[in-house]
């Protein structure tokens, strides 16, 4: 049995299907990522996956068990992590808190609401050692990002640069301990000496076994780290295979070059408008070639 | 059955001319938050001014209706200019929800002023209009009925010309239907802003005027009712969808009356406010439309501004409270002690509502409602089971708590400023239900006698002893939440602030954890409601207003949002400011809305920062 089984998934937005019929097999400890242009649908698919959206069809599962209709934080209790594209750290906590929130359901705690508060209200011995363990662990894996993150453990996350946000990002998801993990483009924005960095810290994370699936525009990246691609265009998959498949694909190419032609022009005319486009359209046009 | 059918008739009438006035206050809204993106809450105070303007013509100056109407067209449409600059321009970078509490301060201003120029008391409006009724197949209609038929006929049209025929109406349905691009077409917004403002506080003041002439009386509190209805018809037809305010405030309007003709005249305020709280969490964009949207995603949470915490050091804290506990002994004047009691009983309200609002991001404008479950629990406890004081106290604030979160519970799906309007929403419930519950809580005559507190001993009278008592409380209050905010759980509500959508994707269970800090939250604030009622030893259903609610939510941004000390510190300021300069004492109210306007304004952080 696979871990996760992805089956005919569709997500329809007022007449946009963003995800179009999706298949797709995880096994234990794989590496797959998932590129295509712009608006692709790749976004769409992880918030499916990991429940922030809910899909018009089709199944999700897990170790066999279904988890559609399961809401956001049931997946996570289930092993689910993700990262955000555009970043959604707790701007006005401390690393260390950003951190400790992604061990929320590594923590022990009473089922009953008011045994909760009383845990909170009066420390006993066990919510201290919890607490402490946990703490040790979040540490630890602020640690892997070197001198990053340490002597910032209890700066704000707001007070960091872009790319360190992204690791605390990261560092969340991992204080989890996930089962899958999934990034959606984790290096956006970050320069090339950050992306070969992540890129490090990401194959360490592969070789440690942990199943991970990646969204990314850089090929280089994706070429580097993946066991499997899976090449999504119009929310459909158009092709999927190993990278070396994958890049001589005669349908890839179309897909981005037809895309590539298209930015073009939408870019010459917002240009016109004086429009700032909020994505860098070119970004794809370096990789490919 | 003919009997029937009148009265059926009678009452359609009735409700469509009332809906009529809903419709025109709806439209108001919803041009505002078409445009604006911003729910104004100073909406019903124009109303309010608008009755007022027509009133001061009619029947003091005996002008002619058409110069009433011009009257209230100017001044109105030049308050709504007003308030585009002060709740809406200068804010524009803010979080979405300030310039909410912004317009809730211009709301505070204007009734309170209206109060000092014209007294609190009603003023009877007789009707300019000739009192002869229309048989009309025997349905009577009244000359008032159908001038506000006309009226807002009249005025659908000619709002109607201006949007799909003029360049300006254009302009502003552009805007409201996509503000980036009608900017990036050159649409001048300011501009747009202000016409919709203008326009809506125009309608808003005819709505107003028209309804002091067909209940034939104004009052400055009359604008709270009318802001909430206005917007629960606008909610009816879709946020910012104005033919759906139009059919939502009808459809209100019919509402009520046929459900004060079936229940009695006293339910009449609570239709609105269930129906505004069942769309809300059932179909929040209206009954005429269905979407289905996932928030977009932002790169952090914005509700909290980010900012530098000042640090109090420990050893002054401690002094402070000494200070306060030693203060009797230096201070014996009752009234100077009374004052400094109600401002810790106003503080453990602010710390309630600095825990859901500050900490968990849940904005509450209800606290009120739960200070009045307390009130009441503690009240009948001791009045009707003769419970000790001891014992009710404990359980007042439990039952609030219990009772407080499962009204709330339905509105947990709602995010940012839905959140605020939900909980006036409940705060007016609880308020209407203990009116209409007669025999429970004896309704408007309310609870007589209430025994004094006691501390396990003989009743507490002293001003003094009730002072130590009530600090006492606000110190038990504020040690529990220290301790839940420096627990795992403080970080958990801190996280659904920042980003619920990424708290969730991490295994946090919002609704869970929405409930516990509303539960907390409820349990403190009644408390407070509890000891006030054995303090006064009288509590009616207008003893914990709206306007209680909103106070504390002030002091709570004033201290800082989140933050305990500061919640109390806002506490005794608002509460002891006015105080302190004597000859401020009437415009109490006037200077709460000022503080909540500049406190948004210009230091929406507060005096110690967001914790
Ligand atoms: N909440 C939403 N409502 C309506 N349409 C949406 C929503 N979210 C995404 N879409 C649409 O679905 C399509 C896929 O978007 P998605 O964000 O998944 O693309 P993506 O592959 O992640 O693109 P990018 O590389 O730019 O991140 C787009 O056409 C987008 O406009
Ligand atoms: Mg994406």
């Amino acid at each position: 049995m696979s871990l996760l089984e992805i089956a005919h998934l569709s997500r329809n937005f007022d007449g946009i299907l963003a995800v179009d019929n999706i298949s797709l097999t995880v096994e234990e400890g794989e590496t797959i990522s998932i590129i295509g242009p712009n608006g692709a649908g790749k976004t769409t698919l992880f918030n499916l996956v990991t429940g922030t959206d809910r899909p018009t069809h089709g199944e999700i599962r897990l170790d066999g068990r279904s988890l559609v209709g399961l809401s956001p934080d049931q997946f996570a209790s289930r092993g689910m992590a993700r990262t955000f594209q555009h970043g959604r750290v707790f701007g006005n906590l401390s690393v260390l808190d950003n951190v400790l929130i992604g061990a929320h359901t590594r923590r022990k705690r009473p089922h009953n609401l008011v045994a909760e508060l009383l845990a909170a209200l009066l420390p006993f011995p066990s919510v201290r050692t919890d607490e402490y363990r946990l703490r040790q662990d979040a540490e630890a894996i602020i640690a892997l990002f070197g001198e990053r993150l340490t002597p910032r453990l209890h700066q704000p996350a707001s007070s960091l640069s872009y790319a360190n946000r992204r690791r605390v990002e990261l560092a969340r998801a991992l204080a989890l301990h996930p089962r899958i993990l999934l990034l959606d483009e984790p290096t956006a924005g970050m320069n090339p000496t950050e992306t070969a960095e992540m890129l490090e810290f990401i194959r360490t994370l592969k070789q440690r076994g942990l199943t991970i699936l990646l969204i990314e525009h850089k090929l280089a990246l994706v070429m580097a780290l993946s066991d499997r691609v899976v090449v999504m265009d119009n929310g459909q998959k158009i092709a999927e295979g190993s990278p070396e498949v994958i890049r001589t694909n005669p349908q890839v190419i179309e897909a981005y070059l037809g895309h590539k032609q298209h930015q073009r022009d939408v870019a010459a005319q917002s240009a016109q408008a004086q429009v700032p486009t909020e994505k860098p359209l070119s970004r794809l046009a370096v990789e490919t070639s | 059955m003919i009997q029937f059918l009148r009265t059926f008739f009678d009452q359609t009438i009735n409700g469509l001319v009332i809906g009529n006035i809903y419709a025109l206050t709806a439209v108001g809204l919803a041009l505002i938050f078409g445009v604006g993106n911003l729910i104004n809450f100073a909406h019903g105070s124009v109303y309010m001014i608008g009755a007022y303007v027509g009133w001061v013509c009619v029947t003091q100056w005996h002008t002619p209706l058409p110069i009433a109407f011009l009257a209230v067209i100017i001044v109105c449409g030049l308050l709504g200019l007003l308030i585009e600059r002060l709740g809406l321009r200068s804010l524009q970078n803010s979080a979405r929800i300030a310039p909410l509490l912004a317009t809730i301060g211009i709301s505070f201003m204007l009734d309170q002023t209206t109060q000092l120029v014209f007294s609190p008391n009603p003023q009877s409006f007789p009707s300019p209009l000739p009192t002869t009724r229309y048989w009309i197949g025997g349905v009577s209609i009244g000359a008032t009925d159908l001038l506000i038929a006309a009226t807002g006929l009249s005025l659908a049209a000619i709002l109607f010309f201006f949007l799909r025929y003029t360049k300006l109406g254009w302009a502003l349905r552009a805007t409201a239907q996509d503000r980036e691009a009608a900017q990036q077409m050159g649409v001048d917004v300011n501009a747009v802003n202000q016409t919709a403002f203008a326009l809506a506080s125009i309608l808003g003041g005819i709505a107003g005027m028209l309804v002091g002439i067909y209940f034939q009386t104004v009052y400055p509190t009359m604008s709270f009712q009318a802001g909430l209805k206005g917007f629960a018809a606008n909610l009816l037809g879709g946020l910012g969808n104005i033919p759906g305010a139009v059919l939502g405030g009808l459809l209100l309007g019919l509402i009520e009356s046929y459900g004060v003709a079936i229940f009695g005249a006293t339910y009449r305020n609570l239709f609105a406010f269930v129906i505004l709280i069942a769309i809300l969490v059932i179909r929040p964009a209206g009954l005429f439309t269905k979407k289905r949207q996932l928030p977009p995603e932002p790169l952090t949470g914005t509700f909290t501004p980010n900012n530098k915490l000042v640090r109090i050091p420990p050893w002054l804290v401690g002094l402070g409270i000494a200070l306060a506990g030693l203060l009797p002994f230096v201070i014996q004047s009752p009234y100077v002690l009374q004052i400094l009691t109600n401002a810790w009983l106003l503080g453990m309200v602010a710390l309630s509502v600095t825990l859901v609002t500050g900490t968990a991001g849940q904005t509450s404008l209800g606290q009120a409602g739960f200070m009045a479950i307390g009130a009441y629990t503690s009240a009948l406890l001791t009045l009707r089971l003769n419970w000790p004081f001891e014992l009710a106290l404990p359980v007042a604030g439990v039952l609030s708590a219990v009772l407080g979160t499962l009204l709330v519970l339905p509105a947990f799906r709602l995010r940012a400023h839905y959140v605020a309007i939900a909980t006036i929403g409940i705060g007016e419930i609880v308020s209407q239900v203990i009116l209409n519950w007669d025999n429970l809580t004896n309704g408007a005559m309310g609870l007589t006698n209430i025994p004094a507190p006691t501390f396990f001993g003989p009743p507490v009278f002293l001003p003094r002893e009730i002072y130590w008592y009530s600090l006492g409380l606000l110190l038990a209050a504020a040690l529990i939440q220290w301790r839940l905010l420096r627990s795992a759980l403080g970080r958990t509500w801190r996280a659904i602030r920042e980003d619920d959508v990424a708290a969730q994707a991490y295994g946090i269970n919002l609704n869970r954890y929405k409930a516990l800090a509303f539960a907390v939250s409820a349990f403190v604030a009644g408390l407070s409601g509890a000891f006030t009622a054995h303090m006064y030893t009288y509590i009616n259903n207008e003893t914990f207003t709206n306007t209680t609610s909103t106070l504390a939510l002030t002091m709570s941004i004033l201290g800082g949002m989140g933050n305990i000390l500061g919640a109390v510190v806002g506490a005794l300021a608002l509460t002891g400011l006015p105080e302190v300069f004597r000859g401020l004492v009437d415009y109490r109210y006037l200077i709460y809305g000022l503080a909540l306007v500049l406190l948004i304004r210009f230091r929406p952080q507060g005096l110690l920062g967001t914790e």
